[in-house]
């Protein structure tokens, strides 16, 4: 078991009357890539700011390597952030830029100058010391940004939503280079963003919050497949989420019609949430189907196509790779092993479920 | 805290500073002593004989001319200049930028002298030499108000304006202008502030009997101070302190501009 | 409209760019380097070394640089408070410290002569505290206070312009890589606001050089700075020869301080008007 390396302790935060965090319980241990992952205005960020001390939690404690660092001032925290807007120093070359913290702990020259070309192969911008700011696109100056935070050894890399800014391609390449740096430097990545590819390529362990609660924590295998409740699983993925009954262990009512599944121990005539990924619907011959509907749009996704099937009153979102053309009547048909049922979040906040470790 | 009270300290001792000055001289036009100290009663008499002094009056009717009259030809000028300059080469517009910069970063009593020797030559000194020097020092303010706006104005618009059948006038006038029209008004507000503060350029240009407000002052203050001045610097400062509240907080935000307008 | 009827609508104002910019730049060379009868001349020009000359150069020079330094040091803090605010009441408070620049700067002037005169407001509570009196009008002193006062918004505001555009981002990667509060105010804020800095500097140097209504007013003629030096060679000798030389030397110097600025100052504040 990996040791822990901070712990958020139950931290609450708001601003005027907007609560941002209540009771909030995290644990992040060595070496791990762990991603918050939420819509804006889930307190992912607060949670960043605060580890970075740019913030200050109103109650609970933050144990950075078991010391308690809730109010130690940012520029004396053993950790160094990415930023959102990579925040490179506009007046500095990128070798001083990447300098900066190294000056500041007083290092020699020469570990300083070992210590840029160092950072600056390890991003792929050998050679690029003493160019400008200005000079560089979003993608390379993200890059320096990321250098002049690993060049100081923290303990931990925070990373703010470090990819917002760039486009598709290039978030793509740096979501492997973030991997490759990860595994190199044998440090932990604390990760923030609203993007749930990000955080299902890249991550460990992903911590998936919202309206300053978590929903669920998980690899990112669980996450995606086995979603605790309507959020995550809305927010992971396009999924047919539709309410439904459950009549008896391994038996569930959605729609008006009765499915088998596999999950037990809902109790009898319980209103749960329903689950069934787009991939998980198979279209099959209508009299084979549990519900007969027609084909109402169909879009060319490259591997597959993904059509909208009105069944019962309900627009089921449906991957194929049979070619299905409009107005087709066709069945729907799921196999119980692929049906998620899930509670009703407890409240209308979508309060966080209980977590087992 | 501490930090927070020393800074609220300096920030208040800056602005007494500022303010004292003035606070005296408001103060003391309602003064009914000639005294510059002892308050002898409450009278509107400076006011009154500020209205009735026909130096200042006609002081301030001039300055009211010349300023709308440079503020309206160089807005005219400048706009046309700055639409001219916007469909440029670099080198031409290089030549053109560079000269409309003279007058903004020359000393004014070289601009003014420099005026006034060239002016000497053909006509007397007077309201016309006053109102051509004025445009003068206005037009670079227009241009600079109006140039930005003309790069942000999208250029594909215009032509897709054209391209759907649009005369380039119709065009101009549907498309481009609404885009450049603040940077027009504010340049058209800069002018009117440049003028009315303009002192040293006036002087040089104006010759004998014509004054502006700040030429009059200058040639009473040379005298003596009296306490009609003080009521005129009341009213004025009521005047410039009602318009920027209303410049800057009652037509909502995005003024900004102005208010660092006179130095930009 | 294409491009050249577009380019056309320039036309007036370049006529006016040589008419009212170029020639009047042209009468001046003319006439600095020519003598009283039109002939071509050095003596005018060299006439600036006279002592009289050189002493107001001196003296101009000194006041500015007085002025323009107390400018600096009264305004970089208040600059930094006044960024600090947050962003609701900002603007209101810039505009409170702003707003006497709007006065005509005459009846500013005016209001120092008031207080700092024989029976004014200053001497009248020194004198009931009993401290004596304060008799600095008319003097060096009082000219650089009514500098001081004239020109503080046009150091204030530059200044606040380059920290207001400080991203509040910058200051906290600084902190996260280690800087405490004094590295954070010479590594960062100060080279970030050193273009707002320069451009302050000229926008007070420069009218400061070349006034001659504060230091006529504020002296009572006994301050003769270049400026007024000129004004009596226009206004009272009708030695325009001798003025116009004074002009040319004083453009110099403008032109060279600009030349100076645009060193530093790549953000274009510098298009600054005094």
């Amino acid at each position: 078991m990996k040791k822990d390396l901070i712990n958020f302790i139950d931290i609450s935060k708001s601003y005027g009357s907007n609560m941002i965090l209540d009771e909030f319980n995290l644990t992040v241990r060595e070496n791990e890539f762990v991603t918050l992952l939420g819509p804006s205005g889930c307190g992912k960020t607060t949670t960043l700011r605060m580890l970075g001390g740019f913030e200050t939690p109103d109650t609970g404690k933050i144990l950075f390597d078991g010391e308690d660092i809730t109010y130690l001032p940012a520029n004396e925290r053993k950790l160094n952030t990415v930023f959102q807007k990579y925040s490179l120093f506009p007046h500095m070359s990128i070798a001083d830029n990447i300098a900066f913290g190294l000056k500041i702990s007083k290092k020699s020259k020469a570990y300083i100058n070992d210590k840029i070309k160092y950072a600056l192969k390890l991003v792929n911008l050998d050679g690029y010391e003493n160019r400008s700011i200005d000079s560089l696109s979003g993608g390379q100056q993200q890059r320096i940004a990321i250098a002049r935070a690993i060049v100081n050894e923290p303990k931990v890399l925070l990373l703010d939503e470090p990819l917002g800014a760039l486009d598709l391609k290039l978030r793509q390449s740096m979501q492997y280079e973030l991997i490759r740096l990860k595994e190199e430097l044998g440090i932990t990545f604390l990760y923030v963003t609203h993007d749930q590819e990000e955080a299902l390529t890249m991550s460990d362990s992903i911590v998936v919050m919202n309206q300053g609660y978590i929903q669920q924590i998980g690899s990112p295998e669980e996450i995606y497949n086995e979603p605790e409740n309507a959020f995550v699983a809305d927010f992971i993925g396009h999924s047919n989420i539709i309410d439904g009954t459950m009549i008896k262990d391994e038996l569930v009512e959605i729609l008006g019609v009765k499915i088998p599944c596999v999950d037990r121990g809902f109790g009898e005539n319980k209103p749960v949430d329903v689950v069934i990924r787009p991939e998980d619907v198979e279209l099959v011959d209508p009299s084979e189907g549990y519900l007969e509907g027609d084909v109402v749009s169909l879009i060319f996704k490259g591997v597959h196509y993904e059509l909208e099937v009105l069944a019962n009153g309900y627009e089921w979102l449906v991957h194929t790779t049979k070619l299905v053309p409009v107005g087709t009547h066709v069945g729907i048909k799921v196999i119980p092993f692929n049906i998620q049922i899930m509670h009703k979040p407890e409240s209308s906040d979508e309060k966080a479920v209980e977590i087992d470790e | 805290m501490v930090k927070k009270s020393l800074s609220r300290i300096y920030m208040a001792l800056i602005f007494i500073f500022l303010y004292l000055p003035i606070v005296v001289l408001i103060f003391l036009s309602f003064n009914n002593s000639k005294s510059k100290v002892a308050w002898g009663g409450f009278t509107f008499k400076w006011y009154i004989n500020c209205f009735q002094s026909e130096t200042i009056m006609s002081a301030f009717i001039t300055t009211i001319q010349i300023t709308l009259a440079a503020a309206v030809i160089s807005t005219i000028l400048g706009t046309m200049a700055a639409i001219g300059i916007s469909a440029m080469r670099r080198k031409s517009r290089t030549i053109f930028l560079g000269a409309t910069n003279i007058p903004l970063l020359n000393a004014d009593i070289v601009t003014g002298i420099s005026m006034m020797l060239l002016f000497v030559k053909f006509i007397d000194l007077g309201f016309i030499t006053v109102l051509i020097a004025h445009i003068t020092f206005n037009i670079p303010y227009v241009i600079l108000n109006v140039l930005p706006k003309m790069k942000e104005a999208n250029r594909y618009t215009y032509e897709a304006a054209l391209d759907l059948g649009a005369t380039p006038f119709y065009a101009f006038y549907k498309v481009t202008w609404p885009e450049i029209k603040p940077g027009v008004f504010s340049g058209f507000i800069m002018a009117i502030t440049m003028s009315l503060d303009d002192f040293s350029i006036t002087y040089f240009t104006k010759g004998a009997g014509v004054n502006t407000l700040s030429t009059m002052l200058y040639t009473e203050l040379r005298k003596g101070i009296n306490p009609e001045l003080y009521a005129l610097s009341t009213i004025l400062f009521a005047a410039v302190f009602l318009l920027l509240l209303v410049m800057n907080f009652g037509v909502g935000k995005g003024k900004k501009d102005q208010k660092g307008g006179k130095l930009a | 409209m294409n491009n050249l009827k577009k380019q056309l609508l320039a036309g007036p104002y370049l006529i006016w760019i040589i008419g009212f910019i170029v020639l009047p730049m042209i009468m001046i060379m003319i006439y600095a380097f020519t003598n009283a009868d039109g002939a071509f001349s050095l003596e005018y020009l060299s006439a600036i070394t006279t002592t009289t000359n050189l002493n107001a150069i001196a003296l101009s020079l000194k006041l500015g640089f007085l002025a323009t330094l107390i400018c600096l040091v009264l305004s970089y803090p208040l600059a930094m408070i006044l960024s600090s605010f947050n962003f609701k009441h900002q603007n209101f408070v810039v505009f409170i410290f702003m707003l006497p620049m709007w006065m005509n700067f005459l009846l500013r002037i005016m209001a120092w002569k008031l207080l700092l005169s024989k029976n004014g407001v200053f001497n009248s509570v020194l004198h009931t505290l009993g401290l004596g009196s304060f008799n600095i009008l008319y003097s060096p002193t009082a000219v650089i206070l009514g500098m001081v006062y004239d020109y503080l918004p046009f150091m204030l505001l530059p200044i606040y312009n380059s920290m207001v555009r400080i991203r509040k981002d910058i200051i906290e990667a600084a902190q996260d890589l280690g800087a405490n509060n004094i590295t954070v105010f010479f590594k960062i804020i100060v080279p970030l606001t050193l273009s707002g800095v320069v451009s302050g500097i000229v926008m007070v140097f420069v009218p400061a050089l070349t006034s001659f209504a504060v230091s006529d007013i504020l002296g009572g003629g006994k301050v003769l700075l270049v400026g007024n030096v000129i004004e009596q060679d226009f206004m009272q000798g009708m030695q325009w020869n001798a003025g116009s030389a004074l002009s040319f030397v004083l453009m110099i110097f403008v032109f060279i301080s600009m030349a100076l600025v645009n060193q530093f100052d790549k953000d274009g504040e510098g298009t600054a008007k005094w």
